[in-house]
């Protein structure tokens, strides 16, 4: 029979699995090299936020929030963390803050350079975007069991599968803004004797920026909804009382979990879109 | 005169294996062959001119002429398929990445169509752009840069950013970047075509005050005949890609090479190209002016004889005296006057060569007779008819044999 589809006839599966195996039994002193720096920046971002008195932090959230944006998005973030804070909730969502801070640093840090890389090289760009359709599509989960394998549990592996899920928008609008910079503008630097360093960060860069600020915006979106989903792998943060109400059934300490996300989200939302908007505008403003 | 840029031959052929479209250009195919048969686009080719320096050396064909991809040959946006381009006797063509860049920097600016302001800089920045790429110090570019504004008037506007101006303004940032640099040569391309005609001729004659000042070699791109006639020393005519006539704008206006120079000064109006000098002819009596007595009836003989009306009357230099009618001469010599004094008529006014024809239409109907026309030394030049003039509108280029002793 050609057409039996009763059983696997591509062992797929257990192929995947002994590549992982393969993996891990080869590569871990080098995976473990990986974790290392994400775990100094996890550690030293949440000890931070940890150990900073409530009204010390809410003052520094409301003057970013204020100078970022307006007053009113600092009111807005100064409630939310309050109700946050009453919920009981503040440790979990330091925890949270910390890992969605570290993942999207991660992710300007590779990300960045990538999509200028990608800009700049048709080929590379060509061969990179099957991968960041795979890295944005696969089901977060999914992710999950190689990860362990890899990193083991923990919140520093939470926040290596957070970073390659939410890398993806980053690198495409880098690579989008740069190529959407005007070629007549582009030319002119060529006509003034800029080499090609310069016309990257002269021209290129800043132009491009609010295209690459909105990517940065979507990618910490990103982050936040996997940081949570890590609370699987035991990444804690304020994934933990979700997890906890659905294997309990409390759906009121999922519900705060949940509004809590949510409040985060929109706050991270408005700070991280007005970074965006360009600098002139904001320059007549003032 | 010294050459300032010297092109040799230049060839741009865009596509896929340019070289073997050379090959076809040899064989003599044409532009429109040579894509039929291989995809390739000729953009020049065979261009060979010479620039002097201090003169403003214009450029002109339609769109698609190769004249845009002509000019990037020289500072190398465009890198040319084949030939060879020297300024100052130092081979462009051969130049290492870094010679490059310093030749640009120091050498050539460029002033673009679409202004290419860098929209994240204010007016001043935009200004010190290039001082800036070249690693100057802030000080220094800024007062620079300062300068080259004040030479544009946009000093007030400093601060400004460049989506804040007009179109017109936007360009003087353009070109006060590019004078900022203080380079041998300007390139403009199509500098002025996207503004509107009255800030165009604005901008033309700020150009030439420019070059009043400070004599640069410009080499300017521009489609449109009124713009070459104005502000270009020379003009060079380019067609598919080819130049196919290089002169003085009289030159070639009284001389095109080919129907299709000629095809540009159809849509010209005449009155603002041409000048008295170039429609001025010699079809009247001439009468040589002496002091002697009866001369009157001697001038009046020479008339009827040549059935004529008027005589124009001359010295020894071929200076211009006056005008005489047989009316005037007849009543003189009825007063008893002897002398060609007498019978001047009064209140004639030679006009000057170089008045343009739009001024001229006035004097040719005050006068009942063809007007004199006289140059600087007031010698006699010829005379503008009514007719003439007249047959000068409707066909756009003045008579051949004009103005010439």
């Amino acid at each position: 029979m050609i057409f039996d589809f009763e059983e696997a006839s591509i062992p797929l599966e257990s192929w995947i699995e002994i590549g992982v195996n393969w993996l891990v039994d080869n590569f871990r002193p080098q995976f473990q090299a990986v974790k290392w720096p994400v775990e100094k920046t996890l550690n030293g971002i949440d000890g931070l936020l940890q150990m900073a008195p409530p009204i010390v932090f809410l003052v520094l959230l409301f003057i970013i929030a204020w100078r970022a944006a307006n007053w009113k998005v600092g009111v807005f973030g100064v409630l939310t963390f309050l109700l946050v804070g009453f919920l009981g909730l503040w440790q979990e969502t330091m925890t949270t803050l910390a890992m969605v801070i570290s993942a999207v640093v991660f992710c300007v840090i590779v990300g960045v350079p990538l999509g200028i890389i990608a800009a700049r090289s048709e080929r590379f760009a060509d061969s990179i975007r099957p991968l960041l359709d795979a890295m944005q599509t696969t089901p977060a989960f999914v992710y999950l069991v190689p990860v362990v394998m890899l990193f083991s549990i923990g919140t520093v592996a939470g926040v290596i599968a957070t970073i390659i899920f939410s890398m993806p928008p980053i690198i495409r609008l880098t690579n989008l803004g740069i190529r959407q910079v005007r070629e007549d503008v582009v030319e002119a630097a060529h006509a003034f004797g800029a080499t090609e360093s310069q016309i990257l960060w002269k021209v290129q860069f800043p132009l491009a920026l609010p295209t690459i600020m909105a990517g940065l915006n979507q990618t910490m979106m990103l982050s936040l909804s996997m940081v949570v989903i890590a609370a699987l792998i035991g990444a804690g943060g304020l994934g933990e009382p979700v997890f906890e109400g659905l294997n309990s059934l409390r759906v009121g300490l999922a519900g705060i979990g949940g509004l809590s996300i949510v409040l985060l989200a929109m706050v991270l939302d408005r700070i991280s879109q007005a970074l965006g908007v360009s600098k002139h505008t904001q320059k007549k403003e003032g | 005169m010294t050459e300032k840029v010297v092109v040799k031959d230049l060839f741009k052929i865009f596509g896929h294996d340019p070289k073997s479209g050379l090959k076809l250009i040899e064989e003599g195919l044409d532009k429109e062959q040579i894509f039929e048969k291989t995809g390739l686009t000729v953009g020049v080719r065979e261009a060979s001119f010479t620039v002097n320096a201090g003169e403003i050396f214009v450029v002109m064909g339609l769109s698609g002429s190769g004249k845009s991809t002509l000019v990037r040959m020289l500072n190398r946006l465009i890198e040319p398929t084949a030939g060879e381009v020297f300024l100052d006797g130092e081979n462009i063509t051969k130049m290492n990445r870094k010679s490059l860049i310093d030749m640009r920097r120091h050498k050539m600016s460029m002033v673009f169509q679409s202004f290419a302001l860098m929209p994240h800089l204010t007016v001043l920045q935009n200004a010190s752009f290039g001082l800036d790429i070249s690693g100057l110090g802030k000080q220094e570019r800024e007062e620079r840069a300062m300068n080259a504004l004040d030479q544009v008037g946009l000093k007030p506007y400093a601060d400004s950013l460049p989506q804040e101006l007009s179109g017109g303004m936007q360009q003087r940032v353009g070109l006060a970047r590019a004078l900022a640099q203080d380079p041998d040569i300007l390139l403009m391309d199509e500098a002025f075509s996207a503004l509107d005609p009255l800030i165009r001729s604005e901008m033309q004659d700020e150009l030439l005050k420019l070059q009043e000042i400070s004599e640069r070699t410009v080499i300017f791109i521009s489609h449109d005949l009124h713009e070459a006639m104005r502000i270009g020393d020379r003009i060079a005519m380019m067609e598919g890609g080819r130049i196919v006539q290089v002169g003085t704008p009289d030159e070639i206006l009284k001389n095109p090479a080919d129907k299709y120079v000629k095809s540009f000064f159809r849509g010209v109006d005449p009155t603002t190209v041409f000048s008295a000098k170039d429609v001025a002819r010699k079809s009247q009596l001439t009468l040589r002016w002496h002091k002697g007595e009866g001369a009157p009836r001697a001038a009046l003989e020479q008339l009827r004889e040549e059935d004529r009306e008027f005589g124009y009357v001359i010295d020894k230099q071929r200076k211009f005296m006056g005008v005489v009618s047989t009316d005037s001469l007849e009543s003189a010599m009825a007063r008893d006057e002897n002398t060609l004094d007498a019978a001047l008529l009064d209140n004639v006014e030679p006009v000057p060569a170089e008045t343009p024809l739009q001024e001229i239409l006035a004097v040719v109907r005050r006068y009942e007779f063809p007007v004199p026309v006289v140059d600087e030394d007031n010698v006699y030049l010829g005379v503008i008819s009514k007719n003439a003039f007249l047959r000068t509108l409707e066909a756009g280029v003045p008579e051949t044999g004009a103005g010439t002793a």
